[in-house]
């Protein structure tokens, strides 16, 4: 009962192997690793394919020694291995939904994200905006289109509580060293914040380091909180694609139901975007999204400040 | 005639002889020697440790353990940690504070590890535990200073208040007043991780003048160094002293200072009685460090930030034999260069110097597989490490080979090696040599390792002992995930993140493995939206004999029976 098991996984591995040979497009290297069953950091050289073939090689013969109990459990041959049948040729094995919503089969956002892997130059922002599975899928397929001036971090590593991180980032280490190291640091790190919004029942974090700008902000926040707005996601939600997630997806900073508030270093809760970004990073506490007519009594800084 | 004899011996003897066994495994092996045991030892058990919440359901606790003084629950995965479980996933304290309440009136210790502890449970926890004596939240989230001020005016015999590492809404610093002026009974308060510089310091110095027996006292940045000598002279009996981060704004001439500071508690004495150094805030820099490092020649215990350097390693391992746990941090670990001298030559020193050294958690920028094997011939007695080479997939520095042999001496050479993390290039066979040579191994971390299959084989096939694996961005797939489903019963719980654990392998270890709890986490968007053959994002695989939790976030999917996916 095993083996035809055995043979399908072999089999599945093999069919997946001339794919990765054919694909020559070594620039997008989330291509190549759709079809791979590895995820790999930038410069996953090609010496590990052929330990692959070994491995799967090896594989075959010690998963036939090995405890059986679970395959024993199973009914009749085959009905665990997902082969290709539905996936629509091999790039959609694997094929980490994360980096590409490209695989022919289901394109469940509709816009935006269906466009990534083809338009090179939009992969870029994507990396930034997108909240964590994104960044860290990302730097693991080590997409090389990305370049930015500093590595896009991965999420969670090193692995250092968000405790002790955030207490370093608003300590920064003093630099006896005089050369002004101390405020280059101060760029460096993450910086978690708390975002809350009227009705939802819990909160939320973000770290608002992975962010370049206010509308990068929004729209990491409208992924995060649609599903509240859509209705509780009781319907497993589709929770893109139809087009009447999209319409409900609020535009934070200008949309009319809901606004973005922040409580600064003083304690103040201000409209978001008033200040430059670079501001807003160092003072903002927490965020919230409130709705709009909780909103009126609210000051943005211009008004606080004379003469802004 | 003999047989009448035996069962004639009276329960209250054998509850007082159980009473001297206080580990749970062994309570555990009491209770399965015969069903009468069974009977006697569940009203006597006193303390329960359940160390994953959803593995049981307080109901089940209850009915078992009817007369509970102390119990230490545990939340969310560890990865939760370094921010890789998205909030809302769970690990609610709410529902075991209410069934206790009824049930234990007499309850005296809760300690949660990772739970979301909300004010309402604090509040329900201040009114419904008259004898209530200690509170741990260790990292810990959702409650703010309103429950702690519950807390600090009903439990009139509180001996114990602990938030280490949690994330409190500071809402006030009056909270501490609170502390009605009868409350004499603090032994232990860390509020470390209050993060507002207002705290009524008035009400703190009150509270710690009129507690004799206050022996560990760890305070916020508010609390600056003047203030800490006020403090610590209404309290010279103090043995333990943390000043949170307040370290990192002193001056170079910090050692004395502190010094000064602590000459007043007579118990500290100097600082040459310490054991215990955190030091992990303090943004010391290297000579000082030294300093302060070689006159604490009994520390057992440090930690410490990358600014120690190897020469203060170096230091440390010359003048502190006694040292067991050491713990270095990078103070700018998403910095490209080191902006320190640290490397593995510090961490060599002190396994060549340290002979008691049992557990080392370290940050690093380079490696070679010669270092570790050093360490481990010198550290065979290690139970604890965990190396975090800081960029993912870093080789050998010398040989530019994957460090596997490195990895591999220490799990040979630490017979009794109970945790581990891998960082840097690995392939399979580090794992081969972990399922081989780790008999002991209850908890492994991996990142960024490994190449195939075969490596989640072979640690799941060979680490007998093994409780906690978890696992994120090596590509581990279905088959040996499938192939050693049984052995996951066994275990606590496996973490496995950007990996390529297709969906459909998770439904069908949903729908085989009845006492698994198999939860698909996408935030994203619902896994069945895309073919079953997709990896799924994160995915976390725990026991339970309660069965589906129905307390999940959106973005959380229990696989379960054939037909339907629980949510």
């Amino acid at each position: 009962m095993s083996k035809p098991i055995e043979h399908d996984y072999i089999g599945l591995s093999e069919q997946q192997l001339p794919s990765m040979e054919k694909s020559s497009d070594k620039k997008d290297g989330l291509h190549l690793k759709d079809t791979e069953l590895r995820l790999g950091l930038p410069g996953s050289e090609s010496p590990e394919r052929e330990d692959h073939d070994q491995n799967v090689l090896s594989l075959k013969s010690f998963v036939s020694g090995a405890k059986r109990g679970f395959s024993d459990a199973l009914d009749g041959g085959g009905n665990w291995v997902f082969s290709g049948g539905s996936g629509g040729g091999t790039e959609g094995l694997f094929s980490p939904r994360r980096g590409g919503k490209n695989n022919g089969g289901k394109d469940l956002s509709g816009s935006d994200s269906g466009s990534v892997l083809k338009d090179g130059a939009a992969r870029k922002p994507s990396v930034v905006q997108e909240k964590k599975p994104q960044v860290a899928a990302t730097s693991s397929h080590g997409n090389g289109n990305i370049a930015p001036a500093s590595k896009a971090q991965v999420v969670g590593w090193p692995p250092i509580r968000s405790f002790r991180k955030n207490t370093m980032a608003s300590h920064p280490p003093k630099n006896d060293d005089g050369d002004g190291n101390a405020e280059a640091k101060l760029g460096s790190g993450c910086l978690y914040v708390k975002v809350s919004m009227d009705g939802a029942p819990y909160l939320r974090k973000v770290d608002l380091k992975i962010y370049g700008s206010y509308k990068e902000l929004s729209s990491a926040l409208e992924k995060m909180f649609s599903c509240f707005t859509i209705g509780q996601c009781g319907s497993h939600g589709v929770s893109g694609g139809d087009g009447l997630s999209e319409s409900r997806l609020i535009d934070l900073l200008h949309g009319s139901e809901y606004v973005l508030t922040y409580e600064d270093k003083d304690g103040d809760w201000m409209l978001v975007g008033d200040v430059p970004w670079e501001m807003f990073t160092d003072s903002c506490k927490r965020l919230r999204i409130m709705k709009s007519t909780e909103a009126i009594g609210l000051v943005t800084r211009k008004c606080l400040l004379p003469n802004k | 005639m003999q047989k009448k004899m035996a069962y004639s011996f009276p329960d209250e003897v054998l509850e007082q002889v159980f009473s001297f066994i206080q580990s749970d495994k062994d309570r555990n092996a009491v209770s399965l020697v015969c069903k009468s045991w069974d009977e006697i030892e569940r009203w006597c058990r006193r303390k329960v440790f359940i160390g994953n919440c959803y593995a049981v359901s307080p109901r089940m606790v209850i009915r078992r353990f009817p007369e509970v003084r102390s119990i230490k629950l545990k939340g969310k995965p560890h990865f939760a940690d370094f921010n890789l479980v998205p909030d809302g996933w769970g690990g609610y304290v709410l529902p075991w504070i209410a069934e206790m309440a009824g049930a234990y009136p007499w309850l005296e210790e809760i300690r949660l590890k990772r739970m979301v502890v909300t004010d309402e449970s604090l509040e329900l926890i201040a009114k419904s535990f008259k004898n209530f004596k200690v509170l741990v939240l260790f990292s810990c989230e959702g409650f703010s200073t309103d429950g702690l001020a519950a807390i600090a005016a009903s439990c009139k015999n509180l001996r114990e208040l602990d938030l280490r590492e949690s994330e409190v809404d500071d809402l006030s610093g009056h909270w501490l007043a609170h502390f009605p002026e009868t409350c004499t009974s603090l032994v232990s308060l860390n509020i470390s991780c209050l993060r507002s510089d207002e705290v009524s310091f008035s009400a703190l110095e009150r509270l710690v003048g009129r507690c004799p027996n206050l022996r560990s006292l760890r305070l916020n940045r508010a609390v600056t160094l003047d203030k800490i000598a006020n403090i610590l002279r209404r309290a010279p009996q103090l043995v333990d002293f943390g000043t949170g981060y307040y370290a990192a704004e002193l001056q170079p001439d910090v050692f004395s200072n502190l010094a000064g500071a602590f000459s007043s508690c007579k118990e500290l004495k100097s600082l040459s009685g310490l054991t215990s150094l955190n030091l992990s805030y303090a943004t010391i820099q290297s000579p000082d460090l030294i300093k302060l490092v070689s006159h604490c020649p009994r520390l057992q215990r440090l930690l410490v930030l990358d600014y120690v350097e190897d020469s203060g390693l170096e230091e440390l391992a010359s003048s502190c034999k006694d040292l067991q746990e050491l713990r270095e941090f990078p103070c700018d670990p998403f910095g490209a260069e080191p902006n320190v001298s640290l490397t593995e030559q510090g961490l060599v020193a002190v396994s060549l110097g340290c002979p008691k050294l049992r557990s080392v958690l370290y940050f690093c920028r380079r490696m070679s597989n010669a270092a570790l094997v050093t360490i481990a011939q010198n550290r065979p007695n290690l139970t604890r490490f965990r190396l975090c080479i800081i960029e993912p997939k870093t080789p050998d520095y010398l040989t530019l080979e994957p460090l596997d042999v490195g990895f591999g001496a220490i799990v040979e050479h630490c017979k009794d090696l109970r945790r581990l993390s891998l960082s840097g290039l690995l392939t399979d066979h580090v794992f081969e040599y972990s399922g081989t040579y780790g008999k002991k191994l209850e908890m492994l971390s991996v990142a960024f390792a490994g190449d195939s299959d075969l490596g989640l084989h072979h640690v799941l096939s060979g680490c007998e002992s093994l409780r906690k694996l978890e696992i994120r961005d090596c590509p581990f797939g279905d088959k040996a995930l499938l192939a050693n489903a049984a052995k996951l019963e066994t275990m606590r719980s496996l973490w496995m993140s950007s990996c390529a654990v297709s969906f459909g392998a998770c439904k069908l270890l949903g729908q085989k493995m009845p006492k698994l709890n198999v939860e698909v986490i996408d935030e994203t968007e619902p896994p069945d939206s895309r073919p079953e053959s997709c990896p799924v994002d994160k995915l976390y695989i725990y026991r339970s004999v309660a069965g589906p939790r129905f307390d999940m976030p959106p973005f959380v999917w229990t696989m379960g029976e054939a037909v339907r996916i629980l949510h």
